[in-house]
């Protein structure tokens, strides 16, 4: 139990780096900023006419801290983390007087469904393809799957998402192609509302499991490989035990440990991912919530979508490591 | 070098077939050189032709030639590429050599801060920068930026080797006849690692080519710079495939797939190259 509350400690410690880097990285980038946003935003809430001083006073508060003018540079660091420790990014621009926090909140379950269904299903079918393919080498099947798997791997998730939506946009109009669910229905508990959701995630899902299931193909196979030649399998096989058991507890199980370290390091490179297939689908998740306030000049708008987004990845991470130990008991005993 | 070459093209389908897309990229680049009109003006030809004898690959909605504007793009896109690629090689050999040959706590420190930039989601962050430097936002400071972000994964890597090559006995002979880490570093390791950072290099290109792509896609770089990202996004802002100008649309998407699986091979079969087991295999001696 020690082994396993060091291993702990362990990964807290780089959890808070993370996000202590993290952070202090959009820090140095929106404090770097050539114009002055507090005004630029504030000329452009009133412009709207009706909106009420406490608003405008209350966005010009957090726009200061956010953006850093007034105080000494350590003042201005300080208000920055406040802010975000506290998680107040103050009203939205574009959604004025919506608060900031309160859009992110009504984006992240879209965003983080998303990514959690592709990641499971493309891990899970790469890790499962790639282990069979290396265990059954002569299969022409998964050889085939191999290089198509190969093929589509190095394309970015963009151009992937974008050929996926002019074939079943333009070309076989069979699929939604945009938004997370019907039109006009209401969202609720129902099955049609079920329904329309999975139609709509179909396309989405797609365009990031066909990117990431390649690399977690190769890696397995190659991984598999190895421990085929290993001398506990080699005597498995001796001694006559089943070839599916064999594959299951002895070749699989092995190979898996570090698959899901490298899940951990990929998870970053994931949510890029789904933040740009959301914009190509117009999912209304984080990804369509940033782009469009870029578009739309809302400061607080972008900075919190950047802060959630790190500070989501890393604990999406910490999860991952969190749980590691239940796959590869070493952790524990050391 | 040359018999390194040989024996990858004639054993390795890989290497060959990499080698035959980049080149022809490569050629298409490089008639950027003699393209007849100025890659920057707009209506020099008859807009929305589509591909003929005259126009190769047809004409865009703003009237430039499809074939000589692809030309210019993939010239920049690729040179975008190389410059991460080199920026990011640097830090990645600065910081994994010494992590690995130093070890101890300056290893831990510096591999703790590596695992954070592998974690960090880039694209956020990188659509910030954008945000808050607007019309400041330059080819060379997306480079820069992309370049200061994209070293974590490869410097894990050099550090494990380096860690292996600190264990030998070359290592101890060179500190006892007195050279310094640094001279150690850069004189006995980095040959050996050479290998690797040239695979690595295809890999890095292929991500910041991608990441170039999709924010310039989205609007979010300097725009008016021909790139491959920058042709899709104005075929994109003219609707190309509602009005059916698809061939301004295929055009670049196919060349920067074929760019992608060309240096996706190439890194493959280096990759393949430096293990010697496998290619024993592959020549059939294994």
């Amino acid at each position: 139990m020690r082994g396993y509350a060091l291993y702990l400690f362990k990964r807290l410690f780089q959890f808070c780096l993370v996000v202590f880097i993290g952070i202090n990285v959009t820090y140095l980038i929106t404090h770097a900023t050539p114009i002055d946003p507090v005004e630029q935003t504030i000329t452009a809430a009133t412009a709207f006419g009706t909106t009420s001083p406490e608003a405008i006073a209350m966005m010009r508060r957090s726009l200061q801290d956010l953006y850093g003018t007034g105080g000494s540079g350590f003042d201005q660091w300080l208000a920055f983390w406040r802010r975000i420790v506290v998680g107040d990014f103050g009203p939205s621009l574009s959604a004025f007087p919506t608060p900031v926090s309160t859009l992110i909140r009504r984006a992240l379950p879209w965003t983080a469904g998303l990514m959690l269904v592709a990641t499971l299903l493309s891990w899970g079918l790469g890790n499962l393809l790639g282990g069979l393919a290396g265990y059954y080498r002569r299969n022409r099947l998964l050889k085939f799957a191999g290089i198509v798997a190969m093929g589509v791997h190095p394309v970015p998730y963009y151009i992937v998402a974008f050929v996926l939506l002019i074939i079943f946009g333009y070309l076989w109009p069979v699929l939604p192609i945009t938004g997370a669910y019907a039109q006009g229905l209401q969202p609720g508990f129902s099955l049609e509302f079920a329904g329309s959701v999975i139609r709509h995630s179909l396309l989405p899902t797609a365009s990031l499991v066909l990117v990431g299931i390649g690399g977690w193909f190769m890696g397995m196979r190659s991984l598999v490989s190895n421990v085929v030649t290993e001398d506990y399998t080699v005597y498995a096989e001796l001694a006559g035990v089943r070839r599916r058991r064999i594959l299951g507890a002895y070749v699989m199980r092995n190979a898996l440990a570090p698959q899901v370290t490298g899940l951990a390091m990929t998870l970053g490179a994931i949510f890029n991912g789904a933040i740009i297939t959301e914009q190509v689908f117009g999912y209304p998740g984080l990804g369509s919530l940033l782009v469009a306030a870029v578009h739309a000049g809302d400061y607080s708008l972008v900075i919190g979508v950047t802060t959630v987004s790190i500070l989501a990845v890393s604990f999406a991470v910490l999860l991952v490591d969190v749980l590691y130990p239940l796959l590869d008991p070493r952790v524990q005993a050391r | 070098m040359w018999k390194i070459l040989r024996d990858l093209l004639r054993y390795n389908w890989e290497f060959t077939a990499g080698v035959i897309l980049l080149a022809g990229v490569t050629i298409v680049a490089l008639l950027s050189f003699v393209s007849p009109y100025p890659p920057l003006d707009v209506y020099v030809v008859a807009p929305d032709l589509p591909p003929s004898m005259e126009h190769w690959l047809g004409t865009t909605s703003r009237g430039q030639d499809v074939f000589w504007q692809l030309s210019v793009a993939i010239r920049n896109t690729l040179a975008f590429g190389i410059v991460v690629a080199l920026i990011s090689r640097v830090i990645a050999l600065a910081v994994g050599l010494f992590a690995g040959y130093a070890g101890g706590p300056v290893d831990r420190l510096l591999m703790s801060v590596n695992d954070t930039f592998i974690v960090v989601p880039i694209f956020p962050i990188l659509v910030l920068f954008y945000f808050v430097m607007r019309d400041q936002m330059s080819w060379g400071l997306l480079a820069l930026v992309a370049a200061c972000l994209g070293w974590a994964y490869d410097a894990r890597l050099i550090r494990s080797i380096a860690l292996s090559l600190k264990t030998r006995e070359f290592t101890a002979q060179s500190a006892f006849s007195g050279m310094n880490a640094g001279e150690i570093v850069t004189r006995e390791h980095l040959p050996y690692v050479m290998p690797v950072v040239f695979t690595t290099t295809m890999n890095n290109m292929n991500w910041s080519i991608g990441l170039e792509v999709t924010l310039s896609v989205l609007g979010f770089t300097d725009v008016n710079t021909p790139t491959i990202g920058g042709m899709i996004y104005w075929a994109n802002q003219h609707a190309a495939l509602v009005s059916g100008i698809w061939w301004w649309i295929a055009a670049p998407v196919a060349l920067v797939i074929a760019v992608f699986v060309a240096l996706f091979l190439l890194a493959v079969s280096m990759n393949e190259y430096i293990d010697p087991r496998s290619r024993l295999a592959r020549m059939g001696g294994g």
